[in-house]
C-alpha cells in the first residue's frame, strides 16, 4: 500500500513535501493507521510522530488522515481507505508544526488553561469530601471524557482564524464541565470570563468538532449550553 | 477575557441577541413587504407610495432600517476580524481591517440617514 507522509523540518526545510512509502501490510488483518505507521518508520526512521497508550487514551497521537481528524491508534485502516487507495497523513491542521507529523499545542493548552480547568469552591472544605448526588455526577457525562487530542479545535474554522481569542471546542467542552460541575461554586466569574465576542461566541454552530471527536462528544451542545448560562446570566 | 472596543455592544452576549432580533425583524418587513406585493397585484407608484403615507409602517420601515444597520454592522465586523487578521495578512492586517471597519460605518451611516430622508422627509 501507498502511504503519503506529510514531511517538514522548520530548521533545514524551505517548505514542506509530501512523501511517499510503500508498505506491504498483511492480508488477514485490518491494521490500525497507528500500526501503519510504525512499519513506515520501519523503513525510513526519520518520520516523526507523536504516540503514547496506543489505546485512544492519551490523546497523542491526533493527525489528518485521509483529510479527517483523528487518532491514528483507534482509526482502522479500512475505515479511511478504500481497497486500492492511499494512506495520506499530514497534521493536525492550524497549528505551527515542529516536525512532521509533530505540532506546537501551546496555543491550544494556552485556550484550555484560560477556562480554568479545576473545582474552584470557596465554601468550607467538608471534613472528607464534597458529594454529589448521582443525578448531578451524570450531568458530567460526555463532558469530562475529553482527552484533549485537539482532534475537534484543529478541525473548527473559527480557531484556525483566531486561535489567540477564541476559546475553542475543546476548551469550551472542559468550561461547560465546570460550570454543569454542582461542587463549583464560581460560576459568575466563569460565565464573566466568557462574554466577549470571542471566547465563546465565535463558535458558529458548524459541528466540525463533533463530526471528528474520536470520544463520540459533542462540543457544539457544550456551546448551546454555555450560550443559554449566558443569556440567563447576562440578561 | 478578550478585550475589544470596536464591535457593537462590547460584549458577545448582546451582539449575539442582537444579531438574532434584528434578524427577526428583517424576516418580518420581507414578508410583509412581499404580503403588500400579493395584496396589491396591480402595484403602481400611487399604491406604493399610499403604504409608505401610514405611519405604522414609516415606523416599522425605520425600525427595519435600524435593525438592518446594527445587523451589518456586526456581520461586517465579524467578518474583518475573521477573516482580515495578521495570520491573513501580516503586519499590515490592523491598518487594513480599520480601514474595512471605517469604511463600513461609513456605508451604514449613509444608508442610515438616506434611509430616514426617505422615510421621513417631505
Amino acid at each position: 500500500m501507498l502511504v503519503s507522509i506529510y514531511r517538514y523540518n522548520p530548521d533545514t526545510d524551505e517548505k514542506p513535501v509530501m512523501q511517499d512509502v510503500e508498505v506491504e501490510l498483511p492480508e488477514d488483518k485490518d491494521l490500525m493507521v497507528l500500526d501503519v505507521l510504525a512499519l513506515v518508520k520501519q523503513q525510513d526512521s526519520s518520520v516523526v510522530y507523536r504516540r503514547s497508550c496506543r489505546e485512544g487514551v492519551c490523546g497523542s497521537d491526533g493527525m489528518n488522515i485521509n483529510g479527517t481528524n483523528g487518532l491514528a491508534c483507534i482509526t482502522p485502516m479500512s475505515t479511511v481507505v478504500k481497497p486500492g487507495g492511499k494512506l495520506v497523513l499530514r497534521p493536525l491542521p492550524g497549528l505551527p508544526v515542529i516536525r512532521d507529523l509533530v505540532v506546537d499545542m501551546s496555543i491550544f493548552y494556552k485556550q484550555y488553561e484560560k477556562i480554568k480547568p479545576y473545582l474552584i469552591n470557596d465554601t468550607a472544605p467538608p471534613a472528607i469530601e464534597r458529594l454529589q448526588s448521582p443525578e448531578d455526577r451524570a450531568k458530567l457525562d460526555g463532558l469530562y471524557e475529553c482527552i484533549l487530542c485537539a482532534c475537534c479545535s484543529t478541525n473548527c474554522p473559527s480557531f484556525w482564524w483566531n486561535p489567540d481569542k477564541f476559546i475553542g471546542p475543546a476548551g469550551l467542552l472542559q468550561a461547560y464541565r465546570f460550570l454543569a460541575d454542582t461542587r463549583d461554586t464560581a460560576d459568575n466569574e466563569r460565565l464573566s470570563e466568557l462574554d466577549d465576542p470571542f471566547s465563546v461566541f465565535r463558535c458558529r454552530g458548524i459541528m466540525n468538532c463533533v463530526a471528528v471527536c474520536p470520544k463520540g462528544l459533542n462540543p457544539t451542545r457544550a456551546i448551546g449550553h454555555i450560550r443559554s448560562m449566558l443569556i440567563e446570566h447576562g440578561t | 477575557m478578550v478585550m475589544n472596543v470596536t464591535n457593537l455592544g462590547r460584549s458577545g452576549l448582546s451582539d449575539w441577541i442582537v444579531q438574532r432580533f434584528s434578524a427577526i425583524i428583517l424576516a418580518a418587513y420581507s414578508l410583509c413587504i412581499l404580503a403588500s406585493f400579493v395584496m396589491n397585484p396591480d402595484m403602481d407608484f400611487e399604491t406604493w407610495s399610499s403604504i409608505f403615507d401610514n405611519n405604522a409602517m414609516r415606523l416599522f420601515s425605520l425600525i427595519t432600517l435600524l435593525a438592518l444597520c446594527a445587523h451589518a454592522w456586526i456581520g461586517m465586523w465579524t467578518i474583518s476580524t475573521d477573516y482580515m487578521t495578521s495570520l491573513q495578512l501580516g503586519k499590515s492586517a490592523t491598518f487594513f481591517r480599520i480601514m474595512f471597519q471605517a469604511g463600513c460605518v461609513l456605508l451604514i451611516a449613509v444608508y442610515l440617514l438616506w434611509g430616514i430622508q426617505i422615510f421621513w422627509g417631505n
